[in-house]
């Protein structure tokens, strides 16, 4: 059926800001939607409040509305733009939960649009539990005895009656967000309560625990005339109890029989027929008892997912872009499979190699949490690997991880002493981020695999091939050294993705000894194909992996060629708006008739999509696997100033290799970065900087302290995202400090500032072309110096900030770009204390705030900077000013507290945000307003605020801010102290009590909902415990809380704003027209 | 111990042989499916062929009595990436290697499997010699070249039952169920399992029964099975299928089709490197139903060699548009290339069966 015309206009809906559990996949996903409408002549408008995202760049859309995603939103973007139908499907979790919700306010209805992809009863019968199980139970499927529980009492209930442990599962919640396992009676209340606080409809599952099974998945297609194909299963490495979003998952799944894989296919199709997705994706996980052939149905997902994205990039086939096809009315055989360009899309993906997908935890990040994993997601990003067996697949992704490993051990990194065997059978049956080198432990330990198999459920299969590897390290040790190991064995330890780190290791050499011997022996990989078919037909795009093998089917051109270096894995400090500026990158690239070529290891972005280069090398970020591409592509160049720190860190091996850098050379990174060289270069230029100084050991640092003064910002050099970086106050904090930092960063000396108490942090973004820069913009940050740049909200244009200081900003960052022969981007963080300027930072390099800074003003910065990094000077790109903006933008973090439950979620130097959103507006206080609410900060138009606010906080400004809120008709209630102060100031308020004064106390009180905004400051260096309760509570109950002063005068701000006047929408087209009196047209037209 | 795959056309690749010793010629063929490996290995229709599976990690769940087409395996040779010594699944009663061993099949891997596909893809499927322990590679090319092929050959009599018999699954056959006559050109068991299991009473006959005698059972339908090489090979069969027909209603399969096209005037010809896995999309002309089918076929009933105003095509192939099914107009026959009772592949098309049944009553 071809597609529809009756429907001219879609609106799609975005996910929103980059949360554990819906990250960039839904970037993905998402952009991938927008071309495939843009393709088909449709006029799209695109909500999503997440600036880093491509989905979000003017072109890719003819209206963009970078605003909040809330029902009261959409339905204004309804009105003003009278679209025919809504494409609910691709954003996520929060775009399917607020589709349901227009649904039922009748919105769609009242403007006369149509809901494509799945229909509103589809959703509920996948979403709502107690539908989705009678209807599972209605085609003759089983799933795990349960109840459904809108209480603590009626959870308990369900439990007398089917017995623990039993699972928590929150309904129209993302990535199992407040999902527990209960293993006794006493902790099922407080799990139950908490599964129901984060539910959005205060209903929970609770369900027999079917813990280690198997978990199996499978994402399966139908179209309107009721064809269904798989696109992949995918085995659990984890067993069920872990949730898939942090287990390892392998696909294809491996230890099926054909007659079970087929059972598996049997129930998924009837179950995307009965659920009634016409023209769409499921995702469908379920569980195999390993003992029998029983199988349960788990969960089945209405939309694309992380899962989606995955299955897309292990097996060729765009899931989004062919899912949109058929929402809009195509069938599977009229849709081109573009990978292989001459199949369609109803031929099923089939593979030749094996695909394994790791998570990437933070919790360093998080240290007073719990470090293990369970149903309720905690990873923040995800590797994925490509190998022609296991083995190789399974080393690969321990090396793309970025955690420090080169392989599955072996590699110099394993802990001095075996762990004992206590610990080990710990950590075998509680499953954690470190799980898969226990398993190597124990056998080294001479546990045997059915023992692991009892203490872990990992299957057996999996363990038989970890125990190959650890077995093999002995036949490679037993070779002796590189030069007497035998080609075959040093051919089959490639095979088997050991790393040239490894065979380093094992053989007591370095790795490049180990690479120039294997190059001697002709030991050097080749490429194979991602085509979709596992090569049974020929493909005009497939994408590639490495493998050691014979046939090499490298599609190496000899056309200027520029490899663009991607970011790995996401995880805090570096994520989607690196992605973000790579992918400008590749455009940029072929913008000038080069070939642009990809190296990552990140299946949830734009940048590994199939499209967004000439060609893709799906590989881990070493130097190693990057040298080998850089090798066989022999490029013109390579970009490495966009990935983040991942590239980076191995820029010094790419050059000493021959691999041709653009840009700001690496010795310029190095330079800003190297604390002395640094300081002198200021010297030389006449800017100040806080005092300052680098030492290697506690007593170099002590000295240091003293000398400069306490307090003072600690942290190792050489990190991202503020990682171990903390303000100590005096010497035993220090002294505790530098024993975690070393461990942090090995062989780079920690660096000691002076901490600019109540200064104002200045971000800037610039571009140089090595002789004109010009500055993106001065972005001035709410929260004061000291907390982490990417967890303060900012704003552009500065609000604060005289113009004597902007041009003194506007100096000096010029002044710093010429000195570092910047080409291409840079990014400056400046302090402001008492109208004194102080350098903090400077990174020589893409930045987090680029996406945000290049939206708010319209300059496409990161495409500009890879131009610029190719010979373009900046006036022949016409970029000859700064450009100033008739609008306010404020850009706010958005944060994972919610998965780490008793964590402290007071801001400091050490970044804990997962993603960002923007708000824009006419003035701050609206702009910041949309900001808060985008971030799902429920601003209060009524009821009460709490206030506790340390000392040095009980400002004139707090006074105001109090007043403020008074005045607009909040109740105020306050702890004793806080409480005291206001009266004094005037400002009426209740005392209430803190929880060590006896109940009920202002815990209880947030409990009980009484409490509608909470501004807490933190009293110090060691939080006292019922301030992190309060936090904490407040995270949990979805209470806004605010942590600073500088935050808590925005937030009256903004919420003055929202009583005044009426929120309103526009687009970004429309903020860039009244800019720069145009807009670029959609980039995908029907023609193009 | 070290084995050796010569191709026809001097192509050589090597690999380590976990199976019999020994050596043997056949045509080399690749199987895109993910899973079934046993159903693979034991399926007649692969009989004198040497089979390359494209997923390279086989022997993962080992092997089991239920998951076989036929009493042992049937393939000349068998050809993989990485075995899997240790097989893990509840099912299984022994590693794969073991079981190829004790059934003699020549068994290789650590093949680089990718390669090979593709030169079949590029250079069509071949005959080839795969040997273990120390050979010349020149000799076995040579051996090769040699080798007989599949074209006009006989392989149905290498697979077909030396008598009838009574299909039983284990259940009570259903007293009053239609008898369907099998003609056994390498039947898998899934499709004697799937008629019985729809009330049918099953009666298998070697494939050189004569019509007469095939129709003196009395068979509510004659069901012509799927089966190895090329229909022009086995012109004995052909012969009794035209004797059948207009005389009782007649289901084939796979090669049973292939024979029926013959039978009814058509033409058959070799792939270039044939049809062998379980994503294969068929359309269904008539209800426009796309069905993800398994197929295993080396030979292809020509489109254009069949009179149509005698008979309707039904079936289509997506990727090639090559025919995969056809019906008579007037009388109760039809057939399909690919495989209905599935194993292993998805079992969408399962309802011919019941078409088939259907075509039966209507009959009556």
């Amino acid at each position: 059926m071809p597609k529809r015309t009756d429907i001219r206009k879609v609106l799609m809906i975005g996910s929103g800001p980059v949360i554990i559990g819906q990250a960039c996949e839904f970037d993905y996903s998402g952009s991938q939607a927008c071309k495939a409408l843009l393709e088909e002549g449709y006029e799209v408008v695109l909500i999503n409040s997440n600036p880093a995202t491509i989905m979000t760049d003017p072109v890719m859309a003819h209206r963009t509305y970078v605003e909040p995603i809330t029902a009261e939103i959409i339905e204004k973007i309804i009105a003003r733009e009278r679209p025919d139908a809504v494409l609910p499907t691709l954003g996520g979790q929060t775009g399917l939960n607020v589709a349901v919700f227009l649904a039922r306010e009748g919105v769609y209805e009242r403007y006369g649009v149509e809901v494509l992809g799945c229909d509103p009863e589809a959703i509920s019968t996948a979403e709502d539990r107690e539908l989705f199980k009678e209807a599972m139970l209605q085609i003759g499927l089983s799933v795990p005895d349960s109840g459904i529980a809108e209480s603590v009492e009626e959870g308990m209930a369900i439990i007398d009656d089917i017995g623990l442990p039993i699972i928590i599962r929150p309904a129209f919640t993302l990535g199992g967000t407040g999902g527990s396992t209960a293993y006794n009676l006493e902790e099922a209340p407080e799990l139950l309560a908490g599964g129901l606080g984060a539910s959005p409809v205060h209903q929970v599952l609770v369900e027999q625990s079917v813990l280690g099974w198997k978990e199996i998945e499978y994402e399966v297609m139908r179209d309107c005339e009721d064809n269904v194909i798989m696109i992949t299963s995918m085995e659990n490495v984890d067993a069920m109890g872990v949730h898939t979003g942090d287990s390892a998952v392998i696909a294809p799944a491996q230890t099926l029989t054909a007659e079970e894989y087929g059972r598996y296919v049997d129930y998924c199709k009837r179950i995307i027929r009965r659920i009634g997705v016409k023209g769409g994706g499921v995702n469908i996980q379920l569980a195999g008892d390993p003992r029998s052939d029983k199988i349960e149905v788990i969960e089945v997902n209405p939309r694309l997912s992380r899962s989606s994205a995955l299955a897309s990039k292990a097996t060729g086939f765009p899931i989004a872009r062919v899912a949109t096809k058929l929402a809009v009315g195509y069938t599977l055989d009229e849709v081109l499979n573009n990978v292989t360009g001459n199949t369609y899309t109803l031929q099923e993906p089939t593979v030749d190699y094996v695909v394994y997908k790791t998570a990437r935890f933070a919790f360093e990040k998080f240290p007073q949490a719990e470090r293990v994993i369970n149903t309720s997601m905690k990873a923040v990003g995800e590797s994925m690997s490509i190998g022609r067996n296991f083995k190789e697949a399974f080393q690969k992704g321990l090396r793309s991880l970025e955690i420090g490993r080169y392989g599955f051990g072996a590699d110099g990194k394993d802990p001095a002493q075996l762990p004992e065997e206590d610990e080990v059978i710990r950590k075998l049956s509680v499953p954690n981020d470190e799980r898969f080198f226990y398993i190597r432990y124990a056998f080294q330990r001479g546990f045997s695999i059915d023992r692991i198999y009892e203490l872990s459920h990992v299957d057996r299969w999996f363990l038989f091939n970890y125990k190959q590897l650890v077995d093999f390290e002995d036949e490679i040790r037993a070779a002796g050294s590189i030069r007497s190991i035998e080609e075959r064995l040093l051919r089959k330890a490639k095979e088997w993705g050991f790393s040239d780190r490894q065979l380093a290791f094992l053989l007591g050499c370095d790795e490049w000894t180990v690479r120039n011997r294997r190059k001697e022996l002709g030991v050097v990989p080749v490429y194979k194909l991602v085509d979709t078919c596992a090569g049974e037909v020929d493909c005009e795009r497939p994408y590639f992996y490495s493998a050691y093998e014979q046939l090499d089917e490298c599609r190496a051109t000899d056309k200027k060629k520029v490899i663009i270096l991607g970011g790995g894995p996401n995880r805090i400090g570096q994520g989607i708006e690196f992605d973000y500026c790579c992918v400008h990158a590749a455009l940029a690239v072929r913008e000038e008739g080069y070939e642009a070529i990809m190296i990552n290891c990140n299946p949830e972005t734009v940048s590994t999509d199939y499209d967004t280069t000439d060609r893709l090398y799906f590989e881990p970020m070493t130097p190693e696997d990057v040298l080998n591409v850089v090798e066989v592509e022999k490029p013109w160049g390579v970009i490495l100033q966009f990935g983040g720190q991942t590239p980076l860190n191995i820029s010094a091996e790419l050059e000493q290799n021959g691999a041709p850098l653009l840009g700001t050379s690496p010795r310029s990174i190095e330079l800003a970065e190297d604390r002395k060289h640094f300081r002198a270069l200021l010297e030389e230029l006449g800017l100040r900087q806080a005092p300052s100084g680098a030492a290697t050991t506690y007593e170099e640092a002590l000295e240091l302290a003293v000398q400069i003064g306490y307090p003072v910002l600690v942290r190792p050099s050489f990190v991202l995202g503020g990682r171990a970086m903390e303000i100590v106050y005096d010497a035993e904090e220090l002294e505790h400090f530098m024993a975690e930092a070393v461990e942090a960063s090995p062989e780079r000396p920690v660096l000691v500032d002076k901490f600019l108490e109540a200064a104002i942090e200045v971000d800037v973004d610039a571009i140089s072309d090595g002789n004109v820069t010009i500055i993106g913009a001065i972005m001035e940050h709410i929260e004061e110096a000291g907390v982490h740049s990417g967890d303060s909200a900012c704003v552009i244009p500065p609000q604060t900030l005289s113009p004597r200081i902007q041009d003194e900003i506007l100096r000096q960052t010029r002044a710093l770009a010429a000195a570092l022969e910047v080409v291409g981007l840079m990014n400056v963080q400046y302090a402001v204390q008492d109208g004194d300027l102080y350098v903090l930072e400077v990174n020589p390099r893409a930045s987090r705030t680029i996406p945000f800074v290049s939206k708010a003003t319209g300059v496409p910065l990161a495409k500009l900077a890879t131009k610029v990094m190719m010979g373009y000077s900046l006036r022949e790109l016409g970029l000859t000013e700064e450009v100033r903006i008739g609008h306010i933008a404020v850009k706010e973090a958005v944060f994972p507290f919610a998965r780490f439950p008793g964590v402290d979620t007071v801001l400091g130097p050490e970044m804990k945000s997962t993603g960002e959103v923007m708000g824009l507006a006419k003035n701050f206080g609206m702009a910041f307003a949309k900001s808060q609410i985008a971030a799902g900060q429920n601003l209060p138009r009524e009821g009460t605020v709490f206030f506790s606010l340390c000392d040095r906080d009980k400002t004139d400004d707090a006074a105001r801010v109090a007043r403020q809120f008074h005045q607009m008709g909040f109740q105020l209630v306050a702890t004793q102290g806080t409480a005291d102060w206001l009266r004094e100031g005037d400002v009426p308020c209740e005392r209430i009590n803190k929880v060590r004064e006896g109940r009920p106390h202002v815990v209880d009180s947030i409990i009980n909902g009484e409490i509608a905004l909470v501004i807490n400051t933190p009293s110090g260096k060691h939080p006292r415990k019922d301030e992190v309760a309060i936090r904490s509570t407040s995270w949990a109950r979805r209470v806004p809380i605010i942590t600073t002063i500088q935050g808590a005068i925005a937030v009256v701000q903004a919420v003055r704003e929202l009583e005044d006047n009426e929120m309103s929408v526009k687009t970004l087209q429309e903020y860039n027209i009244e800019t720069h009196g145009s807009v670029p047209a959609p980039m995908f037209t029907p023609d193009s | 111990m070290r084995a050796t795959i010569a191709l026809e056309d001097g192509r050589i690749f090597e690999g380590e042989s976990f199976g019999a010793p020994g050596k043997r010629a056949g045509e080399v063929v690749f199987n895109t499916s993910m899973t079934g490996y046993q159903e693979i290995l034991t399926d007649p229709s692969y009989k004198g062929q040497i089979v390359t599976m494209t997923y390279p990690l086989i022997g993962n769940y080992g092997v089991n009595p239920k998951d076989v087409e036929s009493a042992g395996p049937k393939v000349e040779g068998f050809l993989v990436r990485e075995l899997c010594p240790f097989p893990s699944n509840h099912a299984a009663t022994g590693p794969l290697a073991d079981y190829l061993l004790r059934h003699g099949v020549i068994a290789i891997t650590e093949v680089d499997t990718r390669a090979l596909t593709r030169h079949i893809r590029l250079a069509g499927a071949m005959r080839c010699v795969i040997a273990v322990g120390e050979h010349a590679p020149d000799d076995l090319v040579a051996e090769a070249q040699a080798a007989p092929g599949l074209v006009g050959r006989d392989m149905v009599k290498e697979v077909t039952c030396p008598e009838g018999y009574e299909f039983s699954d284990g259940s009570q056959p259903a007293a009053g169920g239609p008898l369907i006559v099998v003609y056994d050109f390498g039947v898998k068991r899934n499709i004697l399992r799937s008629l019985a299991g729809m009330g049918c009473r099953v009666r298998v006959v070697p494939a050189s029964t004569s019509a007469d005698d095939a129709l003196a059972l009395q068979p509510a339908g004659i069901l012509l099975s799927n089966g190895p090489g090329d229909p022009a090979g086995a012109p004995y069969a052909v012969r009794e299928v035209r004797g059948l027909i207009g005389r009782a209603p007649i289901f084939g399969i796979c090669l049973g089709h292939q024979l029926l096209g013959l039978a009814l005037g058509g033409k058959t010809y070799k792939l270039k490197f044939g049809h062998r896995g379980s994503n294969h999309p068929v359309k269904e002309l008539s209800t426009g139903k796309i069905d993800i089918t398994c197929q295993n076929h080396g030979f292809c009933v020509d489109i254009d060699s069949l009179d149509q105003d005698q008979v309707e095509l039904t079936h289509l192939n997506l990727n090639d548009m090559t025919l995969e099914g056809m019906r008579h107009k007037e009388l109760p026959i039809m057939s399909v290339q690919y495989h209905p009772e599935a194993s292993a592949g998805p079992h969408d098309a399962r309802r011919l069966f019941g078409y088939f049944l259907r075509m039966i009553e209507m009959g009556r």
